[in-house]
């Protein structure tokens, strides 16, 4: 088990350097300059300019930056963005917590309905039930989530005026962020109504970016399920009198289950992807937002570290993935 | 030459009624599936208002009408017959707008699909048929475009080459290329060591013809149905393109674009947001019915009954 740790997590250095690579030269040819951006349109001396470039280390020859960007990522240095001149790993913890609170958020909502309507639906097969599910599963799959939330927001924010349309808190509510975590954080400020406000901020968002996971979990359940009813040991199950919600809850989904936690693992990148839709339609202060923001001007270094940082997760919860399914599935480890 | 065959015939034995051909079987099979029936009209349906949208349209998709800026649908209060879906912010026939989207929306997922369908193919018999470094360097670099999040790289890609539909495309398409190669190279694998194609190498054929004429084809179903799940997922992503303003430009009748612009009239004039979006919605959802039904009919595993 050890040794498939270590050789799964040694595959993945060369990956992650051609991705230093390729966003390193990627970025070098967007065009527009970003000292350009920086300075406005306003000319300005030859000199200003080159001193400007030096400081930026962009009159450097590109091989020579590249070494420098891979020497400074083995030291946790991302560089400095170029228009707010934070950090930019400094930048990313600060707003990543925001983006994984409501990925988890979206996550938990996605199984916790995903997964029983798939039983369901398995249990329920050719009735009336088990089409209404897949339907309503097939709908949330091909689902245009931005417009999904423009809907949502028009019907729980504009006409019920229910639900806040964006940020993550009133504004009435200051504390000192302690685990960046909303729901946390105004929990521990002890201030009256800052749980409720930070939970209002939550459901939209959670619902939007939970859709297409909860529709693709629901689907997998659904099928890897009927896979497993029709199992010799489910019919030994019941032919020993077990009750129905024993043997599906217990013996069928537990093997069920083994493909679904891979769905799951692959839907982080969908998260991650459909987090900068959601961010940015409820103006959720994440990585998105920060992203989307960051192309707008053109800041190199912040796009450069931000996609770094964002696949270098994805490829870790992959890898996790992987040992989790060697855990769950025996068979899988010893295959190797 | 014709007396030859006919005792050919004969010989079959004319009571004896033939199998069904591959294509009425498989057929069969996928209108069993009433669903993606379904799905399947409402697919010629919007394939035909793509086509022929410059006669089905009341009006020209930038057709500006200053005296009837945000008019309501017909249905609704305010609403007039001469724009059934209503106007936009500058006084566009929304209907017609959506006809011409239609066209570029289809236009983009069928694109995106013929183009990232060659190349994976191509790549991944190569993969699969020049193992050493070519098959080394083509799955390594896939693995690097499968990690970065898919909305991602195709937004920074779009970041770098410019927005525009072209781009959006090509973006979409440098997303969507590893599914295929993945796909062609492990059906590939699993058929290179068939009797069949040792049969047809011991006839003499060569590596090319073996690769294209006998392996390939016996791999198409599972890239058929992976090209229905690339169409719906192309069509979504140029649309969240549009939306984020990466993509199609204004005054493109891309509906993602179409929303993005719409969005501030939320309020004031919700038709102009929900009616885009309806539309990507159905367009996606019929597609995918049929992907599904596609999927039941040539996979014999996944099959319902």
């Amino acid at each position: 088990m050890f040794g498939f740790i270590i050789r799964r997590t040694l595959l993945v250095i060369p990956t992650f350097l051609a991705i230093a690579f390729l966003t390193f030269v990627a970025i070098r040819l967007v065009p527009g300059d970003p000292i350009e951006v920086r300075t406005g349109e306003r000319g300005i001396s030859a000199a200003r300019l080159a001193e400007f470039r030096h400081e930026l280390g962009l009159d450097q020859p590109v091989w020579k930056q590249f070494l420098d960007y891979l020497w400074q990522i083995g030291h946790g240095d991302l560089g400095t963005s170029i228009s707010t001149h934070a950090p930019v790993l400094q930048e990313f913890l600060t707003l990543f917590p925001a983006t994984i609170e409501l990925a988890l958020c979206a996550m938990i909502f996605a199984v916790v309905l995903g997964i029983p309507a798939g039983v369901i639906a398995a249990t329920r097969r050719g009735t009336f039930i088990d089409y209404s599910v897949m339907g309503v599963a097939l709908t949330g799959f091909s689902m245009p989530i931005f417009w999904w939330g423009l809907l949502l927001i028009l019907l729980f924010s504009v006409q019920l005026d229910l639900t806040p349309v964006s940020g993550r808190i009133d504004l009435l509510y200051y504390f000192d962020p302690v685990t960046g975590f909303m729901l946390i954080d105004s929990l521990l400020s002890g201030q009256d109504g800052a749980f409720l406000s930070a939970l209002s901020h939550l459901i939209l968002p959670t619902i939007v970016l939970g859709t297409i996971p909860l529709a693709t979990i629901a689907r997998m359940t659904r099928s890897t399920m009927l896979e497993v009813l029709g199992e010799d040991y489910v019919r030994t199950a019941r032919a020993k009198g077990l009750s129905p919600f024993r043997v599906v809850g217990i013996h069928a989904l537990r093997n069920a289950l083994i493909p679904v936690v891979t769905v799951i693992g692959l839907q982080v990148g969908t998260l991650m992807a459909g987090a900068v839709l959601t961010e940015y339609i409820f103006s959720w202060p994440g990585i998105g937002t920060w992203l989307i923001e960051s192309i707008q001007r053109r800041d190199y270094p912040v796009l450069q570290g931000g996609i770094l940082l964002i696949s270098g997760i994805v490829i870790l919860i992959n890898i996790l993935v992987d040992v989790l399914y060697g855990v769950l599935n025996p068979r899988i480890r010893h295959g190797r | 030459m014709a007396a030859d065959k006919a005792p050919a015939v004969n010989a079959a034995g004319p009571a004896v009624k033939p199998p069904p051909g591959a294509f009425a079987a498989f057929f069969r099979d996928f209108s069993e599936n009433r669903a993606a029936l379904v799905g399947l009209i409402l697919l010629g349906v919007l394939v035909f208002i793509a086509v022929f949208a410059n006669f089905l349209a009341p009006y020209g998709p930038s057709e500006q009408f200053r005296d009837f800026v945000r008019v309501p649908p017909m249905w609704a209060e305010g609403g007039t017959s001469a724009f059934p879906l209503g106007t936009d912010e500058v006084g566009r026939d929304m209907l017609s707008r959506l006809m011409y989207g239609a066209r570029l929306s289809l236009f983009i997922g069928i694109a995106v699909v013929i183009a990232s369908m060659f190349a994976g193919i191509a790549l991944g018999l190569v993969a699969a048929f020049a193992p050493g470094w070519p098959s080394i360097i083509i799955m390594r670099a896939m693995d690097v475009i499968l990690s970065v999040p898919s909305l991602l790289l195709a937004i920074v890609i779009v970041a770098i080459i410019g927005p525009s539909l072209t781009n959006t495309i090509v973006a979409i398409t440098i997303v969507y290329l590893p599914n295929y190669v993945r796909l062609v190279r492990a059906s590939a694998l699993s058929e290179k060591s068939r009797d069949y194609v040792i049969a047809a190498r011991v006839a003499g054929a060569g590596t090319l013809r073996i690769m294209f004429l006998t392996v390939l084809p016996n791999c198409m179903a599972p890239i058929i149905v992976q090209a229905a799940l690339t169409i719906s997922n192309a069509i979504l992503e140029a649309a969240a393109l549009g939306f984020l303003g990466l993509g199609a430009q204004p005054p493109s009748p891309e509906w993602g674009a179409m929303l993005a612009s719409a969005r501030e009239f939320l309020q004031s004039a919700s038709w102009i947001v929900t009616e885009p979006g309806l539309a990507i919605l159905i367009t996606v959802l019929s597609i995918n019915l049929v992907g599904d039904g596609l999927r039941d009919a040539l996979d014999p595993k996944m099959r319902r009954s």
